[in-house]
């Protein structure tokens, strides 16, 4: 013992230099790696955080198990567990989400945005298109393409009282109401819909985003989530306090994966069905779906091998070109002058009903506030230990300010865009074509959720071209997904070491693949989402508590 | 022969380098050609340093202690990375190109079956840079 004290005075001695410029390093005696193990398995040498690899691991494999062996009892056990957490904490979710947007709002406009990402003199890793591409491929990708059409629409038209604001619907017995309704009805959809996609899902991200990109490129903690507790727990943070936070993160992060994953697959394969007119492959085909998975994860497995900048940056890049192909198109084909004059009144429709719509408490739309919000938010905060910590790793160079800008701002003007493009279009479709619109027969008249956005495209011109396009970036997206949550989940369960052996890196796709494969056969999408939901309770308190972190933390840098 | 010797380290495993740091030490007394210790780290914390500034003066430390024990001239040279683990090979290769390095002296991991899906990184140095390669198993 005292020989280690030795040690680490003599250690002492010699500070730790500032990475660029200036900047708040945190004096701790933990090294990176101490509590790992590198046991050898075949021949892949693994090196590993000893209690959060093994625990996550294990429960996870448990948890997979259970579900097969149990697949019957498991789906309503599931669904008993998300109608119970977004019924009785809908409330918490509302308030939670409102605090991460003023914080991110405080944040920008307060001094603090000023502190650079990386030290005072740090110049920035990627550029902004890469960046960008990045963002949304980790972010949101494959949401935007499931709900990009059904969401808006639902609001629009659909009877079954998830309505926002118990607002009137545009569609009166299977008719199209009077213009003036139908005109209330698109403004309400639309705001409700930017409401879930806008401020508050990358307020979410950008919270852990910035505390984790803070505590390891300013600060020197390791890369992992517990790092963001340093300031309330000082040391503790490295022993079972901060194990229990990563592993809530590695649960979060898988099972929020899975469920997007879930609804990845089942619309590419209803999509392929449908483009390919092969009807024994559809949404409700899990064997077809569990295929997809398969050749998925082999394509994130290749993308996992050549690295972040030669796999993930490319992959996304790629897909951010084809998905504005594909906007431009629906807004120049689509109903061009309605789609660009109302993006400007959707986007203030959002910031008028935005007091209303993210009011915690006294409603009376329990379907739209607990079936959608506070599911919605419940996924974003399961998903936010992945996304933010990939922002994080390729965020270094950034001044808080340029930062919140680009993860908050800029990503609300392209998501409102996006729905503003596809919603817009279909709620369109509706109303000149009604019932002989296909989006009116998947949404309205049938529910079939995976192809509404194949029929709101069937209705454009070159469907089977745009429609194609469409199935490639849900799979694309897909495989981003894929290729950067295992990053994640690696670098957490090897106690934030980022040049882990490869090795580990395989098996973490493959284990996300083969658990996606897992809940879907055992529950369908039910399963996956309320598995999703449970892991966004715990972490949502995680995150308030990060909050407080954060500014703590931003306070004692230096600023420009 | 050599003008210049590129010995990568990894400051993690120092102690497994041992046979390739005195191969090279000996190589570079009999050509009479310097030595350049090449690192790269991570831009996150790693285990070896908290941040790319730190990393950079533990190798130049590292650098000038090898120089003193082996008699040899030598330089040290820092390089980040986004994801070294991936990126290590075109890191060494840029490496070699900026150090004008005619000979790389690495030392070896012991082969095995990974090796069919992510080759060795002396293989894929000597495949892709002018350099003659010296793996030291």
């Amino acid at each position: 013992m005292s020989d280690q004290n030795d040690n680490e005075a003599e250690e002492d001695t010699e500070a730790v230099p500032a990475p660029e410029g200036d900047s708040d390093i945190i004096d701790t005696d933990y090294e990176i790696g101490q509590d790992n193990v590198e046991p050898k398995i075949g021949p892949f040498q693994l090196d590993v955080h000893n209690p959060v690899f093994l625990v996550s691991g294990i429960v996870v494999v448990a948890f997979v198990i259970l579900t097969l062996a149990f697949q019957s009892q498991v789906e309503p056990l599931f669904e008993g567990l998300r109608g119970f957490l977004t019924t009785n904490f809908d409330w918490f979710f509302l308030i939670a989400g409102n605090i991460f947007v003023l914080v991110c709002l405080g944040i920008l406009v307060s001094p603090l945005g000023k502190v650079r990402i990386g030290g005072q003199d740090a110049t920035p890793d990627y550029g902004y298109p890469g960046w960008f591409a990045m963002l949304f491929a980790a972010g949101m990708g494959i949401g935007l393409m499931f709900f990009g059409v059904l969401e808006p629409v639902y609001y629009f038209g659909t009877p079954w009282g998830d309505q926002p604001l118990m607002h009137q619907i545009g569609i009166v017995d299977g008719e199209v109401a009077d213009p003036a309704t139908v005109e209330a009805a698109r403004a309400m959809a639309m705001a409700a819909t930017i409401y879930h996609w806008g401020l508050h899902p990358w307020a979410i991200y950008a919270i852990v985003a910035l505390s984790l990109a803070l505590f390891a490129y300013n600060k020197g903690l390791p890369l992992t989530v517990r790092s963001m507790f340093y300031p309330i727990f000082g040391e503790k943070v490295w022993g079972p306090v901060g194990h229990v936070i990563d592993i809530l993160a590695v649960f979060a992060t898988l099972f929020g994966l899975a469920t997007s994953l879930g609804l990845g697959a089942q619309q590419a394969s209803a999509g392929i069905g449908y483009v390919f007119n092969i009807e024994a492959i559809d949404a409700d085909n899990v064997y077809a779906s569990v295929i997809l998975i398969g050749i998925i994860t082999l394509m994130a497995l290749v993308s996992v091998l050549r690295g972040l900048d030669g796999g993930v940056k490319r992959l996304s890049e790629f897909n951010m070109i084809l998905a504005a192909l594909l906007l431009l198109f629906v807004i120049f084909v689509g109903p061009t002058a309605t789609l660009l004059s109302s993006y400007f009144g959707n986007l203030w429709a959002y910031l008028t009903e935005m007091a209303a719509l993210s009011n915690p408490v006294g409603r009376e739309d329990d379907g739209f506030r607990q079936g959608w919000t506070a599911f919605y938010w419940a996924w974003w905060i399961s998903w936010s230990p992945f996304v933010g910590m990939f922002i994080a790793r390729v965020s270094r160079g950034r001044t808080v300010r340029e930062f919140i800008t680009c993860v908050l701002l800029i990503p609300t003007v392209i998501s409102a865009l996006w729905m503003t493009a596809f919603g817009g279009t279909a709620i369109d479709q509706v109303v000149t074509m009604a019932e002989e619109s296909a989006v009116f027969g998947y949404v309205i008249a049938e529910y079939n959720d995976t192809l509404s956005l194949f029929g709101m495209l069937s209705d454009l011109p070159f469907a089977a071209i745009t429609s194609t396009i469409a199935i490639i970036l849900v799979i694309v997206f897909f495989v981003t997904s894929s290729d950067s949550g295992s990053l994640v989940i690696d670098t957490i369960t090897a106690g934030g070491k980022i040049n882990a052996p490869v090795s580990q890196r395989v098996f973490w796709v493959i284990f996300e693949g083969l658990v996606a494969a897992a809940l879907l056969l055992g529950g369908g999408l039910a399963a996956l989402q309320a598995a999703a939901v449970s892991t966004g309770l715990p972490f949502a308190i995680v995150l308030l508590v990060a909050c407080v972190a954060l500014v703590m933390g931003l306070m004692r840098e230096p600023r420009e | 022969m050599y003008k210049k010797i590129l010995v990568p380290v990894d400051l993690t495993h120092a102690d497994r380098l041992e046979k390739a740091l005195q191969t090279a030490a000996d190589l570079s007394i009999h050509y009479g050609a310097p030595i350049c210790y090449v690192g790269v780290t991570p831009e996150a914390p790693s285990p070896v340093a908290r941040n790319p500034a730190e990393f950079a003066q533990k190798l130049e430390a590292f650098g000038q202690a090898q120089a003193a024990r082996h008699g040899v001239t030598a330089t040290t040279k820092s390089y980040s990375a986004t994801d070294p683990a991936i990126d290590i090979n075109k890191t060494l290769r840029k490496a070699v190109e900026e150090a004008g390095a005619d000979l790389v002296v690495m030392a070896s991991h012991v082969p095995n079956v990974t090796d069919y899906i992510w080759p060795s990184h002396g293989g894929w140095v000597a495949e892709h840079s002018e350099a003659s390669v010296f793996v030291v198993r």
